[in-house]
């Protein structure tokens, strides 16, 4: 990968900070915030809003429900060769009262996962080309996200 | 109905069979059809997009007038619906509702060419996320919530198919059995490959008259169609859906959760036909997995939420139980022709209610409901009476 410039596989959706989180719209009318980012009209049917402020998303959540891919997708997905199966969690945003899909992060199956697990925002690659690579989000588990950077600890605590 | 199945031909031929076999059943020429009402498919190029027209020149120019409907999974009953509204406003008094689809093999994939505005092409790209892992999503969640097992999911294919053993138009028509469904290759977990629909060619096809146009061509007591709910959600709608990436958020929105897009379908048609789900008979509901089906129970009122897996249990919703689902075998046995496919639903209600469904019969029906969602929000739910 060195050498190649990390851009988001899809721009204006999150940020790329260390600590990424997804940006959604608040309606400056009645409060409503939507992922992705609402331009032009509010969903609240109550609401004829037309200005929206953009917004960070909880970077934290739980897992609503969740799932996984054992087939490669179709394209335009844009999958590893040879392909590795990827879990997909929905997740419930506490103070957004919304639940958002993304792929957990990798290395994380299914059956490590349950509903109601804490999971954080992270960036992971999702493909690249000559020149980019390019960043997708990601939900990765809090316990095992902990225990990775433990055991990382102790591998550097062995050496 | 065109017989479902796999031979990747010209969608028209199947629609057009299925025209004139509607055609000859209800007794009526093709001449004397004054609207056309299409079910669009998104897979065929052009004449799809135009499918009433396409029937329409296929089966002769007439000057009929012309509607044609895409809504996705929900496009034969918003067809159904558009040539209602006809005969209710007295503009005709009888219709040809069409639906016909050829799908290619695999997962459905997005249309092509790259769509950054389109939520069905960004979930494919961005997340990898197959129609079959939203079903996956709302599987496991039944597990969680209401103590769903696999065998459960297992238990509702091998119902299916022994009811679409006795379906001359199902694709497929051998029994399974419950090993070999948990055998066969996990898809998105909790969900094998048995347990989740595949993509077909068919064509489905209604007459629709007015009651004194069919009294008139000798039908003394036809199938009534009392009902089609062809709702959208309300917001906030709170359960993720395909293609979304999120769900609306219901943090502006004060008081308790209002009833699901799913819950509200058939709620709006049972309104409209003035019943409720007790006074139904037979059920056809989209199984696009085996454990969507379940949803459907609690989602159409068969039972209450979290009663489902009891329900099936205790064989209420098989051929001969208390209230049978899927009588035709679903789409379980099927596959999914897109347009075709809620027009097939009410074919099947239809045979049931005049008691013309030989060996898959639901003895006595009288009353039967279909319950369908299309995609980004078309419901679709049509209550037939007799
Ligand atoms: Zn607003």
């Amino acid at each position: 990968m060195p050498g190649k410039t990390q851009v988001a596989a899809q721009p204006g959706w999150y940020t790329l900070d260390p600590e990424p989180a997804l940006l959604g719209s608040r309606c400056g009318r009645c409060g409503t915030v939507a992922f992705p980012k609402e331009q032009a009209f509010c969903r609240n049917p109550a609401c004829d809003g037309t200005d929206f402020a953009e917004v960070e998303l909880s970077r934290r959540g739980r897992i609503w429900s969740y799932t996984d891919a054992r087939y490669q997708p179709p394209t335009p997905y844009v999958a590893a060769d040879p392909y590795v199966p990827f879990a997909l969690a929905a997740v419930e945003l506490a103070a957004e009262k919304m639940v958002v899909m993304g792929q957990v992060a990798s290395g994380i199956d299914a059956g490590d996962i349950h509903i109601g697990d804490e999971v954080e925002l992270v960036l992971e690659p999702l493909y690249e080309d000559e020149e980019h690579v390019y960043l997708i989000w990601k939900w990765r588990p809090l316990v095992a996200g902990i225990l990775k950077d433990v055991s990382e600890q102790l591998v550097r605590a062995v050496d | 109905m065109h017989p479902w199945g796999k031979w990747g031909r010209n969608f028209v031929e199947y629609g057009v069979a299925a025209a004139q076999a509607a055609l000859a059943d209800a007794g009526v020429e093709w001449a004397d059809i004054q609207f056309v009402s299409g079910a669009d498919t998104i897979r065929n190029g052009y004449p799809g997009f135009v499918a009433g027209a396409t029937f329409a020149q296929a089966l002769g120019w007439t000057g009929a007038r012309v509607a044609s409907s895409y809504a996705a999974c929900a496009s034969g009953a918003t067809a159904v619906a558009a040539a209602r509204a006809q005969i209710l406003a007295g503009l005709c008094d009888v219709a040809l509702v069409v639906g016909a689809d050829t799908t290619p093999k695999g997962f459905f994939a997005p249309v092509g060419g790259e769509r950054r505005d389109d939520p069905d092409w960004l979930r494919f790209h961005l997340l990898g996320a197959t129609n079959p892992t939203y079903f996956a999503l709302y599987a496991r969640r039944r597990m969680e919530l209401f103590g769903a097992t696999e065998d459960d999911f297992a238990a509702v294919k091998v119902k299916n198919a022994r009811h679409g053993v006795h379906n001359p138009n199902a694709r497929y028509r051998a029994e399974v059995t419950a090993e070999e469904v948990l055998a066969s290759p996990m898809v998105a977990d909790p969900l094998r490959l048995l347990e989740i629909c595949a993509t077909s060619d068919g064509g489905a096809a209604l007459v629709l008259s007015s009651m004194d146009f069919a009294r008139r061509h000798g039908q003394a007591d036809p199938v009534r169609v009392a009902a089609v709910s062809t709702v959208t959600p309300r917001f906030p709608q709170a359960v993720i859906e395909m293609p979304n990436f999120a769900t609306d958020s219901a943090a502006s929105v004060t008081g308790g959760p209002a009833p699901t897009f799913r819950q509200s379908i058939a709620t709006a048609a049972y309104e409209e036909a003035g019943i409720g789900p007790e006074d139904v008979d037979v059920a056809e509901v989209y199984d696009l997995s085996s454990a969507l089906e379940l949803d459907w129970y609690e989602d159409i009122g068969l039972c209450k939420e979290g009663e489902a897996e009891k329900l099936l249990r205790d064989g209420d919703t098989a051929i001969g139980g208390r209230i049978p689902v899927n009588p035709s075998g679903g789409l379980s046995c099927f596959g999914e022709a897109i347009p075709a496919q809620a027009i097939a639903q009410v074919c099947e209600l239809t045979w049931q209610l005049r008691g013309q469904a030989g060996e898959r019969q639901v003895e006595g029906a009288r009353v039967g409901v279909s319950a369908n969602q299309g995609l980004f929000g078309h419901g679709s739910s049509v209550v037939v009476t007799r």
